[in-house]
């Protein structure tokens, strides 16, 4: 029988911060451009160029720091970490090592009911690379570097982590507090957030780390659930077999499920950090914390608090309407257009999360506009609309964010009030459907479901439910 | 300090130089030599002493986040030794 | 027309329409293409660009909008700081077909201030070494004497001044490349407080050390131009903006009171008796003018050499990691993969000097060797500022050779680097310290040779040192080499 193993986790999580420009140029960090249309002499490390940091990026990994309860390093510097590689223009990469700008925070999360507490050993502020994309027509790679120079925080945590769900947990409250900072939106499967996962194994109770591994390329939440189970087991097969975990970089493949050591004799792993000597030392007043933290915005349990109190949900809708900033951004536009929280909220938990779930989006994807929402809700409290015709509407404003009064006029869809018109159609509803109607004098009183329901289908949804059960009752 | 074959080696790893073998042999005796030489601060107790990586009390010098650069690709890239499709050619990197 | 003058000069006869600025650019292209064929101070010559930039800006004179004391004078630029359209090589072959996209903010300044620039000139490669020897474009040769060197690494802005080539040029040091060329070729140099001068468009070298600075045949011409170079620049974040930048308002004959300090250290062991005479008679003429002037133990001079070449090669070896073959400069032709082409590239691009500092520099910064070669040695920058800040305050101006010799017969250093090394032990402290020094004629040894006077001043008093250099100027001739009389015909 083997013995019991304890998984000992701590992650490195690089976040894209939401700049407009670089961190040490004028170039934009938009996406989309083609290959190198972002770029100027600094960022692609062209001789005689000189960095200058941009403040926003100080700004935006200090409120970082304070939402995660970290001390800030209010004397911090950047070094140089040097290393080959195409993406890299300068051949070494301006990053924190000595003087991180966050150190010492921790942030709460919760697996099955039980919290626990995950400690952040630093955060610190560093340029990106850029892209490389083979081409198969010359065998070679092709450098891009409109993302070099995208400004970056990267986040270490603590070796407090024991398992996929813990970690799941920690992303998911680091993801939600920079999205709700508008630090960065956190995008996994865009790469504005990567989480680099450090394991190693040891034996229940034993006091001593294992050799941990650092495994690279995980794309989503469900590839670093199964890196992390595969990573585990074959640290443990290895120690099983008497062999040993060496300490290496490796590279998950998700499509084949497995990983791989990414070494190789060019590769020393000898970075050579220096202090940075085209930069001056960032010194932090107390008066520039102080301003950030005023600036502070109201986090996830603040808001769900409010959300009940304040409108009146449920706390099970509080709760999912704060799961991602969009949804609570989105969430208070609409009421504060007008619309009825509780209904506002039914639109967004239902039929919002259901599309999400069908177009395989996360909620940070949505594109639609609160007015349009609010503008649908309207149609349907004016009963202008049914809502079968409201979730048609609303299908299409999910997809390309239409102006719902312009689309339901051009479209013809208003509700038919007119009762003459109604009038006429049950009554060639009825004379088809003769059975029913018998049914319906005997007692079935279900049968006028049928009947509704064949009306609704003449009139082609647009009928008014109300008015078509009280003709309907009266005729019969 | 005298300098190994393994050192050479490996600081060339790290700073992508090829040297010949004679190229070696006189880097050996160079940076032993050199080494040797600045071996002196050893001379000096800089015990208590903070490193000095700025000369001057310059700090917080910043950018304000606004775009200012433009498209200038296709300048830049005449000095690219190759090039395909507005991006740098290189030898892949990838297996 | 008289190639002999100074760049002011030059500059009051093209404003009071003595001379065209065509005429004057025309004139040094010239002498200098004929000359140059024996000097070498340049990498590249810019005929066609300058006069077309010459008539432009004789424009700009005529119709008022260039008024300055520059306008219209020719200038050479060492060819490590980057022009928009020209090549830029740094003298490596690394860098043989690059054609830079910006302009270095300091020779931006000079052309806002009506410069016509004529060409690159040569330098040691990346700035590594004293002699100009080390250029992958050959070596230059001194002006004074075609056997020997002119100094380096600005040796070829050094020589194209002395030899009349032009006016005046700009150069950079980081460990006495501005002054110690500037005082084997005999002419002035300095280098500015760190800082003072942006490094934008500069390729670095040591980027802790590197200061771009004027290469002329006076104080005045210095004084002139450095006050255009000079000044915060937003692209550069060690840029400043200090008070004290009228520096030809220290362009006065008056030292008296003057507290000057000459250190013992740098009249001992291994400083050539000639020049010891040299300079020591210049303190007593700047004495003679009021000074009061004294001896002191500076201390630690020993160890600045030790110290600026950690550091110096350490910024180096990771500065230099961008030529690599993928963006710009030289690729190798034929390579297996991407480290081979890397390594091809750069064993073939870059000379030995170069290859050998940037191994120093990666050794010293690499694991396990980082606290005991490169923290020590920005502790002892430490102490050597220390030193620096407790003479000045009994001091207003350091006064001392700018090297051991004059100007060392061609080859005869390179056989040994540390010997090479030992002969900046007068100028690499004030790069470490990030103090002003100014280097300038005070006289000639017996084979004819001149001799280079060295004043160091506070940070951002360079108007001292420029008043110091001035006063004693005037107690002396400026002395043009044979070469350039006899060219002259």
């Amino acid at each position: 029988m083997s013995k019991a193993y304890e998984t000992v986790i701590g992650l490195e999580v690089h976040v894209e911060l939401a700049t407009r420009t670089k961190i040490f140029c004028g170039c934009s960090t938009a996406f989309g451009g083609a290959p190198n249309t972002h770029t100027c002499p600094v960022c692609t490390g062209m001789p005689g160029s000189l960095p200058v940091l941009n403040k926003e990026v100080v700004n935006k990994a200090i409120a970082v720091g304070l939402a995660t309860n970290c001390t800030i390093t209010q004397n911090c510097k950047f070094d140089r970490k040097n290393y080959f590689y195409p993406d890299n223009p300068q051949n070494y990469q301006i990053s924190q090592l000595y003087y991180p700008i966050c150190r010492n925070g921790k942030v709460e999360i919760e697996v099955d009911g039980k919290k626990k507490w995950i400690g952040i050993h630093e955060i610190h502020m560093e340029e990106d690379a850029g892209k490389l994309v083979h081409d198969p027509y010359t065998d070679s790679s092709l450098v891009d570097y409109n993302r070099s120079g995208v400004p970056l925080i990267e986040i270490v945590s603590e070796p407090d982590m024991r398992s996929a769900e813990e970690v799941i947990a920690y992303l998911d409250k680091l993801r939600m507090t920079i999205q709700y900072l508008g630090a960065s939106d956190c995008k996994l499967n865009e790469g504005s957030m990567r989480a680099d996962v450090n394991l190693s194994i040891r034996e229940v109770g034993a006091e001593e780390f294992g050799t941990r591994t650092e495994m690279k390329n995980l794309n989503s939440f469900k590839a670093i659930a199964r890196a992390i189970e595969n990573e585990r087991e074959r640290q443990i097969d290895l120690l099983e077999s008497g062999e040993k975990v060496i300490q290496e970089t490796r590279r998950w493949d998700d499509a084949k499920e497995y990983s791989y050591a990414m070494r190789s004799k060019e590769d020393a792993q000898d970075y050579r950090y220096f202090p940075d000597p085209d930069l001056v030392p960032i010194l932090i007043s107390d008066a520039w914390l102080d301003e950030i933290r005023a600036k502070q915005p109201e986090f996830r349990e603040e808001k769900k608090a409010r959300y009940q109190e304040e409108y009146g949900l449920p706390e099970y809708d509080a709760d999912i309407l704060t799961g991602t900033k969009k949804l609570a951004d989105i969430f208070e536009e609409t009421v504060a257009l007008g619309a009825n929280p509780k209904k506002v909220s039914n639109w967004l938990m239902v039929e919002t999360m259901r599309l999400l779930k069908e177009h395989e989006m996360d909620a940070e994807d949505i594109t639609f506009s609160a007015e349009n929402l609010a503008k649908l809700i309207k149609l349907v409290d004016s009963q202008a609309i049914n809502s079968s015709v409201a979730k048609e509407v609303f299908e299409i404003i999910f997809d390309k964010d239409i102006d719902p009064d312009k689309y339901v006029e051009e479209k013809g869809l208003k509700t038919v009030n007119d009762e003459g018109a109604l009038r006429a159609t049950i009554e060639k509803v009825i004379a088809d459907n003769p059975q029913s109607v018998e049914d319906y004098r005997n007692g079935k009183e279900k049968a006028i479901g049928f009947l509704v329901g064949q009306t609704m289908k003449a009139m082609k949804g647009k009928a008014n439910p109300g008015m078509v059960n009280q003709i309907l009752k009266e005729l019969l | 300090m005298q300098i190994t074959d393994e050192t050479i080696e490996y600081v060339g790893i790290l700073a992508k130089l090829e040297l010949s073998d004679e190229e070696k042999e006189q880097a050996k005796n160079d940076m032993s030599n050199m080494l040797e030489y600045v071996g002196k601060l050893n001379e000096l107790d800089t015990d208590g002493v903070e490193p000095m990586s700025h000369t001057f009390s310059v700090h917080n010098v910043f950018r304000e986040d606004v775009v200012t650069n433009g498209d200038d690709r296709e300048n830049m890239l005449k000095n690219a030794p190759e090039q395909k499709d507005g991006a740098y050619k290189v030898p892949k990197t990838f297996d | 027309m008289d190639l002999s003058m100074t760049a002011v000069e030059l500059g009051k006869k093209i404003r009071n329409k003595e001379i065209s600025v065509v005429e004057a650019t025309t004139a040094y292209l010239d002498s200098l293409e004929a000359k140059d064929k024996d000097i070498n101070a340049f990498v590249t010559i810019d005929r066609e660009g300058a006069l077309a930039r010459a008539e432009e800006v004789q424009k700009m004179i005529d119709d008022g909008t260039l008024t300055g004391p520059l306008a219209g004078v020719p200038v050479a630029i060492k060819d490590n700081m980057c022009i928009n359209g020209m090549l830029t090589t740094c003298s490596s072959k690394i860098l043989s077909n690059f054609v830079p996209t910006f302009t270095a903010t300091a020779v931006e300044k000079l052309e806002a201030a009506g410069a016509v620039i004529v060409g690159k000139t040569n330098m040691d490669e990346f700035a590594m070494g004293s002699t100009t020897e080390t250029s992958y474009y050959g070596e230059t040769k001194n002006p004074w004497d075609l056997a020997r060197v002119p100094g380096g690494s600005s040796g070829g802005s050094a020589a194209a001044v002395a030899a009349e080539e032009v006016p005046y040029a700009l150069g950079s040091d980081t460990g006495g490349s501005i002054r110690q060329p500037a005082g084997f070729c005999g002419v002035t140099g300095i280098k500015p407080t760190y800082g003072r001068v942006s490094r934008y468009g500069l390729i670095a070298y040591g980027s802790s050390l590197d200061q771009i600075g004027p290469l002329a045949k006076d104080v005045t011409d210095c004084a002139t131009i450095l006050e255009a170079i000079c000044g915060k620049d937003d692209k550069d974040s060690t840029s400043v903006k200090e008070a004290g930048d009228d520096f030809t308002s220290a362009l006065v004959d008056d030292v008296k009171g003057m507290k000057i300090g000459i250190p013992k250290d740098y009249l001992g062991e291994g400083l050539d008796p000639e020049v010891k005479d040299a300079v020591l008679a210049a303190a007593k003429a700047l004495e003679a003018k009021g000074a009061i002037v004294e001896e002191f133990d500076l201390s630690l001079v020993e160890y600045a050499i030790p110290a600026y070449y950690i550091i110096a090669s350490a910024e180096a070896s990771s500065n230099l990691e961008r030529f690599d073959g993928v963006k710009y400069g030289y690729r190798t032709e034929e390579y297996t993969d991407l480290h081979n082409m890397y390594k091809k590239t750069r064993s073939e691009g870059f000379g030995p000097e170069v290859k050998r500092r940037i191994m120093l520099g990666s050794f010293v910064l690499s694991s396990g060797y980082y606290d005991a070669y490169y923290m020590k040695a920005l502790r002892t920058k430490a102490l050597i500022k220390g030193a620096f800040d407790k003479a000045f305050e009994k001091y207003d101006v350091i006064l001392g050779p700018v090297a051991p010799t004059t100007a060392l017969k061609m080859g005869e250093s390179l056989s040994d680097p540390i010997k090479m090394y030992l002969g900046d032990i007068y100028t690499v402290s004030v790069n470490l310290a990030g103090l002003p020094g100014i280097s300038l004629p005070c006289g000639q040894d017996s084979n004819g040779l001149p001799i280079g006077l060295q004043l160091l001043g506070k940070h951002f008093d360079e108007k001292s040192i420029i008043r110091a250099a001035y006063a004693f100027e005037q107690t002396r001739e400026y002395q043009r080499p044979a070469f350039a009389v006899e060219r002259e015909a």
